[in-house]
This record gives C-alpha cells, structure tokens and sequence, in this order.
C-alpha cells in the first residue's frame, strides 16, 4: 500500500522531472540574461533612465541604420514569400526528380549568413564573376564597383539579392509543408466546377495556406531585423543596420548600455511585427482545417 | 489543347524549374573556384569560370591558413556541445510533452517558443558579462552553451513530435510482457525516434555551426570559425576569406543532403 502510493506520486513527478533540465537551462541562458539586457537598457548611473535610448538615437548612424534595415525587410520579405510560393507550386505539378529538387532548394537552408555574403561578394566584388559576365558582353569597359559608399542603390540591391537567394528555402520549407496538408480534392473539385489554374491558386491554394504564410512572414521578417553577417561581408561600414550598431556598440564603444538599448529596440520591432501578422493574416476558427 | 500546346508548356514548366535549381547552386560553384583557385584566380580579370588556375600550390595555400583550420576547430567543438545539450536536455522534455498531460504543459511550450522570438543580441551581451565572471568567456564551451538556448526549441518541438508519432501502446505492449518505464523507452521507443533524433541533432550543430553574432561577442582569440571571419573581413586577402566561406558551406549541404527526407515534416510541426 505503501509502495503504491510512492509508486503513484513518482509517477506525477516524472513530467516534471524530465522538463525541468531544459527549463533550468533555459531560465539561466534565456530569461535571466533578458531580464538584465532589459535592465541594463533602462538604467543610467544607477537610476531608471532613457538616457541610453537616447545616445542610440543621437547616433550619426542611426537614421541610416533604421532605413536600411526597414528597406530590406520591406524588399526582401516579400519576395521571398512570391518566391517560395511559386516554388512550392512548382514542386506540386513536378513528376520525376522531385527529391533531387527539393534537395537543391533546400540547400540555401543550412547555409549561414555570413557565407551566404561571402558567396555574393564573390560574384560583385570588382574583379568578380558579375562583372565578368557584363563586360564579356560589352556592357561595361572594365571592372566596377557595386558595393561602395557612392553607390547606395546597388548596394542595397545585392543585400536583397543576396537575402533571397539564402533565405527563401525556409520560406519554401514552410509553405511547401503547408501545401502537403491541403487535400488533392479541394483542387480537384474547384476544377470539376470550370474554375481556371489561376483561380484554383488564389481562391483556393492561398486561403488553405493562410496560417503557413503567416508562420513564414513571422519567422522571415524577426530573423530580418536581425540581419548582420551578410550586411558586414557585402557592405561594412558602408551599409549601417540596427545589428551591426548594436556590435559597434557593444564590440568596438564597449558601451554596454546603448548596446542592450538596439537590443531592446530590436526586441520591440519583432514583436510588433509579429502582431501585425498575427491581425493581419487572423485564420477565422472555422475556416480552420 | 494540343499536343504539341501540352509539350510547350511542360519545356517553359521544367526550363523554370532548372533555372531556380542554377539559381542556387551557380554561387555556390562560384565560391569554390574563389576558394580553390588561390590569388590567381581572385585577382584575375577578366575571370575564368571554370578552375584553369588548379594547381598544387593553390590548394596547399587553401589549406595553410593557419587562422582558418584552427577556428574550425573550435567551431566543431562548440557545435558538438551545442548538439548534445540540446538533444540531451530536449529530447527527455519533448518526450514529457508528448506522453504526460500535466499541469503547465501548456506554459512550457510556449516559453519554449518564445526562446526563438527573441534576438539573439537581447541574450548574447549580458551572457559576456556572466561569462568573464565563470571563466567561460572566450572559449568553445561558452559559445556552445549559449547556442544550445537557440536549438533548444527546435530540440525540444520536434522531438515531442517525433515521440507523438509512435503509438503508446507499442510501449504499453513492453510493460506487460515485463519491461520496466525506462527499459520500455530504451529497448521500444528510443530505436524508433532514432533516426529522427539523428536529424534534429544535425539541426542543432549547423544552427550552433553558422551562428555569427554570439560567436563574435563571446570569444576574443579563441573565435569560431563564423567569428574569426568577420573579425577578418576587412583585412584579410580576398581568397582567404572565400576558402573560409566555401569550408562553413560545405557542411551545410552535406547536412540538407541526410536530413532532406526530414525536413518537411520537422518544419511542419516546428512551425506551428
């Protein structure tokens, strides 16, 4: 009788007991350093203070660096998602070598932001294969820069090139795992009753991929606010983004304050934009699958 | 619509397809003959596409920087503990979520998730401090530690899935013929959620593998792979830093090539 109940009260803990080594990690790795990132932001000579709030706005940098990262997001995002969702249309109707093809798709996936620059600097850089390829057809006389302080529209254009090349196959994964859900008979009767592929796509495919699209836009627009190592290979000093202040904060200034102040910025930006989408893109509850 | 109207349109349908499959892969092609060509090849205008300038020489000159290898292994070594904290510690959680119903599952999941909505600056800059204080700071172990919080929710989602998916009485089966809990999960589920398990804990080497920004604040000269290539990119010559972007891919692809099967499905649920 005994035996039992320990038995039984065993049996309770043992959720708890399996949780709890990841939760421990987790409150030590994650929530205490957020709570002194937060903490660290708001205070200032040991008192509550937006005065690091402040040397972040007051920054030179700092107008540019807000532009830049919303020109990005705002450019790139959408592609991705155009993209990726032509893609998973794609895979749909494709009948031999689809493994293969999801495979190199895929692959940008594991690929990480800093090589993903290096990769595109390698072909925009001066003597690179970009140029190469312009002046073989007699566009341009000899090598040029694309990626300089003087030529702020190029630049731009390679780090949006440059995110949609990496970053679409997470979207496509997404998307592409959404559409598996959605039942072959739902096309089928949209056919069965004269609709056309194009009404097929927009009037059924994209309703049914609601929630996925909104799980993409989420991801895809928090890790943009994020961006970094791809902007530090392709433009350095020349393209200012709210990550890279943050570094030059927090690396080079040693100034710790107005580091976790970007930081908290950041924070906020993401959350925002996660509520957008969350209203945005509501799935009603019945058009639930 | 006529034949020949039919073939039309499936050559325009598969000519997109291989230009998007070009698309991927003719950078990545790129990159390498930067990497394996040496100074020639970077420095050589108008550029070949294809490697003309292999030679012995080039290769030895790629696999001499010195700066290079020595990050690389120290970025094996932080994806390595980045990997087996996350399985270890998140693996046993997700196997809770799936099999239990207990109070507060429901707020675990989702502070779990919540872990990945939060840049990673917010975590890394104070995680400096504490690390100087215990000794952690600058080495693999601090950058491992702190990349398995990014894995965790990966670790932990995927695996509550993959437990999901094995019947319960599979397990129940094992304790009526005499197995014990544990020896029910050891000998029943665990060789069944193994090959999904192999796949989340490739995930969490190449999230610890590519990860810039933490790499960077945490270490000074002990710097991974990721780190020591930022630090070097305004200084370094042109090919080195390409030898250093072509070695940080090669897992990568390696890495969709064993899990391709996979990916769908954990992303179908990590996303949810």
């Amino acid at each position: 009788m005994h035996r039992d109940v320990m038995r039984g009260r065993f049996k309770a803990a043992t959720p708890y007991l399996l949780v709890a080594p990841a939760t421990t990690l987790l409150c030590v790795l994650f929530l205490i350093p957020l709570l002194q990132t937060i903490a660290l932001a708001f205070r200032a000579n040991g008192a509550f203070s937006f005065a690091n709030f402040a040397t972040m706005a007051g920054d030179i940098n700092f107008n540019d660096a807000m532009i830049n990262t919303f020109e990005v997001v705002l450019l790139a995002v959408p592609l991705q998602v155009a993209l990726a969702l032509g893609m998973a249309m794609m895979l749909r109707h494709l009948k031999h070598g689809r493994d293969i093809v999801i495979w190199i798709w895929s692959i940008p996936l594991g690929i990480s932001d800093l090589a993903a620059g290096l990769v595109w600097l390698a072909i925009l850089t001066d003597h690179g294969y970009l140029n190469t390829i312009l002046y073989r057809l007699g566009i341009i006389g000899g090598p040029r820069s694309w990626l300089t302080y003087e030529t702020p529209t190029t630049l731009l254009i390679a780090i949006v090139v440059e995110e949609v090349w990496r970053a679409t196959a997470i979207v496509l994964v997404i998307l592409a795992a959404g559409v598996q859900l959605v039942p072959k008979e739902y096309a089928e009767a949209a056919d069965v009753f004269g609709a056309s592929p194009w009404q097929r796509f927009t009037r059924v495919m994209l309703p049914l991929l609601r929630p996925s699209i909104q799980t993409a836009l989420i991801l895809r627009t928090v890790l943009a606010f994020e961006m970094f190592a791809t902007v530090m290979a392709l433009g350095g000093r020349n393209f200012p983004v709210l990550m890279s202040q943050t570094f030059n904060a927090q690396y080079a200034q040693q100034d710790y304050g107005t580091a976790a102040a970007y930081a908290v910025l950041i924070m906020a930006l993401s959350i925002g934009a996660t509520l957008v989408y969350l209203r945005l893109l509501r799935t009603p509850p019945e058009q639930l699958p | 619509m006529t034949l020949r109207h039919m073939t039309l349109r499936r050559g325009v349908f598969l000519a997109g397809v291989a230009t998007l499959c070009a698309w991927v892969l003719v950078p990545i092609y790129l990159i390498m003959l930067g990497a394996i060509g040496g100074e020639a090849t970077v420095n050589a205008w108008p550029k070949p596409f294809w490697p003309v300038t292999w030679s012995l020489a080039a290769l030895r000159q790629f696999m001499n920087i010195a700066g290079v290898w020595m990050s690389v292994l120290y970025s094996v070594e932080a994806a390595s503990l980045c990997m087996l904290i996350a399985i270890a510690l998140g693996a046993p959680a997700g196997y809770a979520l799936a099999r239990y119903r207990f109070r507060g599952a429901t707020g675990f999941r989702l502070f779990v998730l919540l872990t990945r909505a939060f840049p990673v600056a917010i975590l890394a800059l104070p995680l400096a401090v504490s690390f100087i204080r215990l000794g952690l700071y600058d080495s693999p172990i601090g950058v491992g530690l702190m990349h398995s919080v990014l894995a965790m929710p990966f670790a932990v989602l995927i695996s509550a899935s993959l437990f999901q998916a094995i019947p319960r009485e599979l397990e129940e089966a094992a304790w009526i013929f005499g197995c014990s809990g544990p020896g029910a999960f050891f000998r029943v589920v665990l060789p069944l959620a193994l090959p999904g398990i192999t796949a989340t804990a490739i995930f969490a080497f190449v999230i610890s593998w590519n990860e810039v920004f933490a790499a960077s604040v945490l270490t000074v000269r002990h710097r991974t792979l990721t780190a020591y290539l930022l630090t070097v990119l305004s200084e370094s010559p042109l090919h080195t830093q390409f030898a250093g972007g072509f070695i940080l891919i090669v897992p990568s692809v390696l890495f969709i090539l064993l899990v391709r099967r996979q990916l769908f499905s954990m992303w179908g649920i990590a996303s949810r």
